[in-house]
């Protein structure tokens, strides 16, 4: 045979094998490239910190990917699976509930510190589960009222659901049940158990690599789930209704539980990003959960391309970065060399964002690393017309 | 065959209300098994109404609706198709973004089982799954008559044609007992229309299909139904076989108007 022929012969399982493993190769490759990188940086440096951020992130978008990208349903309030994730962990892994047994609380599997603090102090493995079943739930909770509507409509339902469980947050310090006050509000609970591993140290803020660590475990399996579902019955069936509800009913999907699906799983990893950051941050406070915070993980969404896996990973990490680094480290200091010292660019990071977003709009709506679908739908002549851009924005 | 206990579908007095205007009225209407049966009449007669009403996207006003002795009246579309109706639209209705292959997988949703934890574990079960439904969607797509190399391609740019056919085989994905057409010839030439017919034969054949059809074409209609009925105005104005529908004289009114 000559070497044609054999490249030729090959050629079609050269490409298979990138097909169907391409994604996995891709994800070995860039998780064992980010699992090395604290090593280039001290324990505690400013850089793995804004890392372990965006990376927390990264589980957030992943999270509402599935929902926004995957399922087509807008939501504006997924800034209550955080919610709900921080107190998960503010309520099962603090002091916070300090009269439990007699004071002596209430430990299961936690070492260190601690292990002799009153109110309950689950491991932080059981606590991911907690948050993310009460986001499950609440996800599918939410889920229930928007079951009949469609587009506009299931946004506004979701962003007041936010808009609630914030409210709820700021004002559970006066909401008192059986002693004890639903959250603290403002003050916020603090401390929050640190992340505690089995056969590891609890982690402290000295060395921030184990956190690192974690955070991109968590990535690693939400990453793994994204890609699973997208290629499964039940993904086929999200792009369906995304693309047409009565088609995909007809077919024989069953609308209500494939929606219901999608909100819950969407919202059981935005909650376990949520305990995370707290136990990290050491605090859950009502502040943290405002509207922008919604908007602000959105964007990741929409930035990288909605429904693509990597497009969201990297939209999540670069609108963090900006957030946490370029706007506050880069451009304010400049700014401040033309507008005087007492100007502070942060404050204007959502108006930067939106920015962002409307240039998007303009010169590329199917985000910076589209999926395939997308770049269909948006540029195939006969398929963009008004219903299906309306769709996309809805 | 057409009396009482042969007939897959019964339709019992139904109607439809929207608001004020009575688009369905107590049509009632039987689908003797593996029959071809034809539903025509004038523009906005009801007759996709009617068929939305058979297929769950809407719940009828009043009325029952059997399937196989079963009543379906008001059940949910998914329950329907899985109970065994597929159906096809008048306006084709694909996932347009998704492939072809992928199209018809959607339309073997109902016979599948993979779940939430399913999807994303893959146990062996569910690999097999995935890989016989894939392989069924495969041959359901050749059976239709399309090539091998659109299997792969956006639904958005197959040809008007090839995306016909891509909806009768994602509606037959669902191994229906029952198969509903919505103008299957609409945009078709003589040439497609009459190749559509005798593919409709086969399916009755092959796969021992029930076939109700909404047409416009009467070469179509008049060839392939064992039996037709017109609806004019939501109501059911007549009903036989073709040469008796032919010649009846209320069918010639509601078509032409009348006479003198």
């Amino acid at each position: 045979m000559s070497r044609s022929g054999v490249r030729q012969a090959i050629a079609p399982l050269e490409t298979r094998v990138v097909r169907e493993h391409g994604n996995l190769i891709l994800a070995a490759v860039l998780l064992f490239a980010a699992a090395i990188l604290p090593f280039f940086y001290p324990q505690s440096s400013g850089f793995i910190d804004d890392c372990v951020t965006a990376l927390a992130y990264v589980v957030m978008a992943l999270g509402l990917n599935v929902v926004v990208g995957f399922a087509g349903l807008l939501d504006l309030g997924y800034v209550a699976f955080y919610a709900i994730g921080a107190y998960s962990i503010g309520w099962f892994g603090s002091s916070f509930f300090d009269k439990v047994n007699g004071a002596k609380g209430i430990h299961i599997g936690v070492s260190g510190v601690s292990a002799n603090l009153p109110g309950f102090h689950l491991n932080f493995l059981l606590i991911l589960v907690v948050a993310g079943i009460l986001c499950a739930a609440a996800g599918a909770l939410i889920g229930i009222p928007t079951l009949r509507l469609r587009g506009d409509y299931i946004a506004i339902v979701t962003l007041a659901f936010g808009e609630i469980i914030h409210v709820l947050a700021v004002n559970g310090d006066s909401l008192e049940i059986g002693g004890y006050h639903l959250t603290q509000g403002r003050q916020g609970i603090t401390p929050i158990d640190r992340v505690d591993l089995p056969f590891t140290e609890p982690f402290t803020s000295l060395n921030l690599r184990p956190w690192f660590w974690t955070a991109l475990a968590l990535v690693a399996v939400v990453l793994f789930v994204n890609f699973r579902l997208r290629d499964s019955r039940l993904g086929r069936a999200w792009i369906a209704l995304r693309e047409d509800e009565v088609a995909a009913a007809s077919m024989g999907v069953p609308l209500v539980r494939t929606k219901l699906l999608a909100y819950a799983t969407g919202a059981a990893f935005g909650g376990m990003s949520g305990a995370f950051l707290a136990s990290y941050q050491n605090t859950v406070n009502a502040d943290q959960f405002e509207f922008a915070f919604s908007i602000f993980v959105l964007a990741m969404v929409i930035l990288g391309g909605l429904g693509s896996i990597w497009g969201v990973v990297f939209g999540a990490i670069a609108l963090s970065f900006i957030n946490t680094n370029l706007i506050p480290d880069v451009l304010t200091p400049r700014a401040q060399d033309i507008f005087g010292q007492g100007f502070d660019l942060s404050e204007l990071s959502f108006g930067i964002f939106g920015f962002l977003l409307v240039i998007m709009m303009v010169l590329r709506p199917q985000g910076l690393l589209p999926e395939r679908r997308r770049e269909v739908e948006l540029t195939e002549g006969g398929v963009a017309s008004d219903e299906a851009l309306f769709e996309v924005q809805a | 065959m057409s009396d009482g206990n042969g007939s897959i579908l019964e339709a019992n007095e139904v109607s439809k209300a929207f608001g004020g205007l009575l688009a369905v009225s107590e049509v009632s209407f039987d689908i003797p098994e593996r029959a071809i049966v034809s539903i025509i009449g004038p523009n906005g007669a009801g007759k996709t109404t009617f068929f939305n009403l058979l297929t769950g996207l809407y719940e009828p006003t009043s009325g029952k609706i059997t399937f196989k002795n079963r009543d379906i009246t008001g059940a949910r579309p998914d329950r329907i198709t899985k109970a065994g109706i597929a159906r096809t639209f008048q306006n084709i209705r694909l996932f347009k973004t998704m492939s072809a292959i992928e199209n018809v997988m959607v339309g073997e949703h109902s016979r599948m089982k993979a779940g939430l934890f399913g999807s994303v574990l893959r146990p062996p079960w569910v690999r097999k799954e995935e890989k016989a439904v894939r392989e069924k969607a495969r041959e359901t797509l050749r059976y239709v008559g399309l090539r091998q190399e659109i299997d792969e391609q956006a639904a958005a740019n197959l040809s008007y044609g090839d995306q016909r056919r891509v909806e009768v085989a994602r509606a037959l994905a669902s191994d229906p007992a029952l198969l509903l057409l919505d103008e299957p010839t609409a945009g078709m030439n003589p040439q497609e229309s009459a190749s559509l017919t005798s593919f409709m034969e086969k399916l009755r054949k092959e796969r021992d299909l029930t076939i109700l059809l909404i047409e416009h074409d009467m070469k179509v209609v008049m060839d392939v139904s064992d039996r037709i009925t017109v609806l004019d105005h939501g109501e059911k104005i007549a009903e036989g076989e073709p040469t008796e529908i032919r010649e009846n004289p209320r069918v010639v009114e509601a078509y032409l108007g009348k006479q003198g």
